[in-house]
């Protein structure tokens, strides 16, 4: 008992105590109880995601005429719709479509807008007076109205929904990385790495993407929620989704005729939308307060 | 005077357009440093010391600035206006430099090891391992203790005087010939000053380094360097070597400034300080720069500009009407 005490004692904090600011980040994440109640809604919703087709009772488009508007039941645990399909299974499936379309558009903004934001504050001059202006006159519009245009111009279905919300974020990332490249690029330690003769490129991908990229992640994890409220807001205009395809916000408008009579096919994907982008907004919110120095005792 | 000097600026001018025009920050500036010497560079703030630096560097932002004229000679080849790739292969492997800032000087994301190994690497085509067998007689080298371990850790967990260890252990990996030090202890405080201000003479003997020392702060001047360069507004008003400086001081400013450092063997009520503030680059056009704030100030200095007249000794120059030679007076 005393020995591996004693080793520890003369071989004092090696490997395990190193602590790099991204450990020190999730160490600050780990202590905050809301943000994981979060990230566990957010990651169930993926882990359904994943294992939809495992974890759906029936098929989601499977129509059992006679057991229409069916109440939550045993047999049906969320009811049934106007066609008398699940809406267990069918939230599931939403689950999987909604969270890949969030992901998706997001990882795409993120790539473009990144690209866009670290060469307009990088390189400055003529081309970030380019870029800000094209981010500029983006944000002039409601996004959700920029949204329809581009769905409008594309043609109404899922994959267009998903790459207008893709190009309606854009600037939001490129603003944002833009403005923190700005600041990191006056840091002396660029200065000191131009000094010992380090290359442009080099750093720019060592030393100002890394020191740029932490109010990405949280954007991101924020956006994504988003994302899942502005496909589902498209497909409930009809200009997502289409049928047969489905996903949350297209239940949404399926059943809208019949919320009176029907309340469980509103109320089941509406709670799974709110859940996710809960979910979400508080696990970003987390993230935030780990990754912003200017919050760190 | 047969020697070639390792660094050589003749006629350094360098701008700052504005919106208001041109701005010359530093003013045809001229001065050497031979191999192993050790030069300071003193001046009150925005003198023009560390434009100075980064225009050695070829690190002056452009725009709004820009070196309009006079040579930069390493080894006897210009330097000025080399094309970018050519001056990265100089800067960290032949002119290093370190800044006053050891807190921010270190980039937080990535390990001391990660960063000294990428400065090697940047100049030198040699292994990780080898690379990082360096890095650790470096960090030995700068005094500091469980190198091995140092390795691993991240620029917050240093202190700011071990941080300062780093930034010269960074500097000086690659061997080059001339360290550019710009305020390197003005961050620390005094105990620590004193121990990177040894270390830096030491290197400087064990490795022959030249070193440029920037600094506002006579003391740390008179504690390590050979000769000494007093720059105001942009220009040199003095330069000497040390022991000549110190024990005759030509020029009203120099002689202002080594009024100002407090002596603690003495007990007075006030401390001395040069009236007024450094003007403004390229607000005085005419005449001494200093004259507005000169005690000895007469009516010439208001009109013509003195040039650098040579002193008794034949290294002491000063740019004053007082020691103008007697075909130069009116």
């Amino acid at each position: 008992m005393s020995q591996p005490a004693q080793a520890k004692v003369n071989q004092p904090m090696k490997k395990e105590k190193v602590s790099s600011p991204w450990r020190d980040a999730w160490r600050s994440f780990k202590k905050n109880k809301i943000a994981l109640v979060g990230t566990f809604i957010v990651i169930f919703f993926i882990f359904i995601a994943i294992f939809a087709p495992l974890l759906m009772p029936y098929e989601p488009n499977e129509q059992i005429l006679l057991d229409r508007f069916e109440a939550p039941s045993s047999t049906h645990w969320f009811g049934t719709d106007d066609f008398g399909r699940d809406i267990l299974s069918r939230v599931i499936m939403g689950a999987r479509i909604s969270l890949m379309v969030g992901f998706t558009a997001v990882i795409g903004s993120i790539i473009v807008g990144s690209l866009l934001g670290v060469v307009a504050g990088f390189y400055g001059r003529w081309i970030d007076t380019i870029i800000s202006r094209i981010f500029d006159i983006m944000l002039a519009f409601p996004s959700i109205l920029l949204a329809i245009a581009i769905v409008a111009i594309l043609g109404p279905d899922l994959q267009n929904a998903l790459i207008a919300i893709a190009i309606v974020n854009v600037p939001l990332f490129g603003r944002l990385i833009r403005s923190k490249v700005l600041s990191v690029k006056e840091e002396e330690y660029i200065t000191a790495a131009r000094a010992i003769g380090m290359s442009n490129f080099r750093i720019l991908t060592h030393h100002i993407i890394p020191n740029s990229i932490s109010p990405v992640i949280v954007q991101g994890t924020l956006a994504i929620a988003t994302a899942i409220i502005e496909v589902a807001a498209l497909s409930f205009l009809g200009l997502g989704a289409q049928s047969p395809d489905l996903d949350w916000g297209k239940m949404l408008d399926d059943s809208r005729a019949y919320f009176v009579q029907a309340p469980w096919t509103m109320i089941f994907p509406g709670l799974a939308i709110m859940l996710t982008v809960l979910g979400f907004n508080l696990m970003g919110d987390g993230l935030r307060d780990a990754m912003d120095p200017k919050m760190k005792q | 005077m047969d020697r070639e000097p390792i660094l050589e600026i003749k006629g350094l001018r360098t701008s700052f357009f504005t919106d208001d025009g041109e701005v010359p920050a530093v003013d045809d500036v001229s001065l050497y440093v031979h191999e192993g010497e050790m030069l300071g560079i003193v001046g009150e703030s925005g003198c023009g010391k560390s434009v100075t630096s980064l225009s050695i560097m070829g690190l002056i932002p452009s725009p709004p600035g820009k070196i309009v004229d006079g040579d930069i000679l390493y080894q006897g080849n210009n330097i000025v206006n080399l094309p970018e790739k050519k001056m990265r292969a100089i800067r960290g492997n032949d002119i290093a430099m370190i800044f006053q800032e050891p807190m921010t000087s270190l980039n937080p994301l990535f390990s001391i090891g990660n960063q000294l190994i990428e400065a090697i690497r940047t100049h030198q085509n040699v292994s990780k391992k080898a690379a990082w067998d360096k890095s650790v007689e470096m960090l030995k080298l700068v005094g500091l203790p469980r190198a091995e371990e140092l390795m691993d850790d991240y620029p917050h967990q240093l202190s700011g005087g071990m941080r300062q260890r780093v930034m010269i252990a960074m500097a000086m990996i690659c061997e080059p010939s001339v360290l550019i030090a710009d305020e390197p202890t003005t961050a620390l405080d005094v105990t620590i000053q004193k121990q990177i201000l040894q270390l830096m003479k030491e290197l400087n003997q064990k490795l022959n380094t030249a070193i440029i020392m920037i600094t506002h702060d006579l003391g740390v001047v008179a504690e390590v360097c050979d000769r000494v360069v007093v720059m105001y507004s942009g220009k040199i008003v003095e330069t000497a070597d040390i022991h000549t400086l110190y024990k005759d001081p030509k020029h009203p400013y120099t002689k202002g400034l080594l009024a100002s450092i407090p002596d603690l063997r003495k007990k007075s009520e006030k401390l001395y300080s040069i009236p007024g503030n450094v003007p403004k680059p390229g607000s005085i056009t005419e005449g001494c720069r200093f004259a507005p704030r000169c005690e000895m100030a007469f009516e010439r200095c208001f009109q013509e500009d003195p040039a650098l007249y040579p002193c008794s000794s034949d290294e002491h120059e000063v740019r004053c009407f007082l020691h103008a030679p007697e075909e130069v007076k009116p």
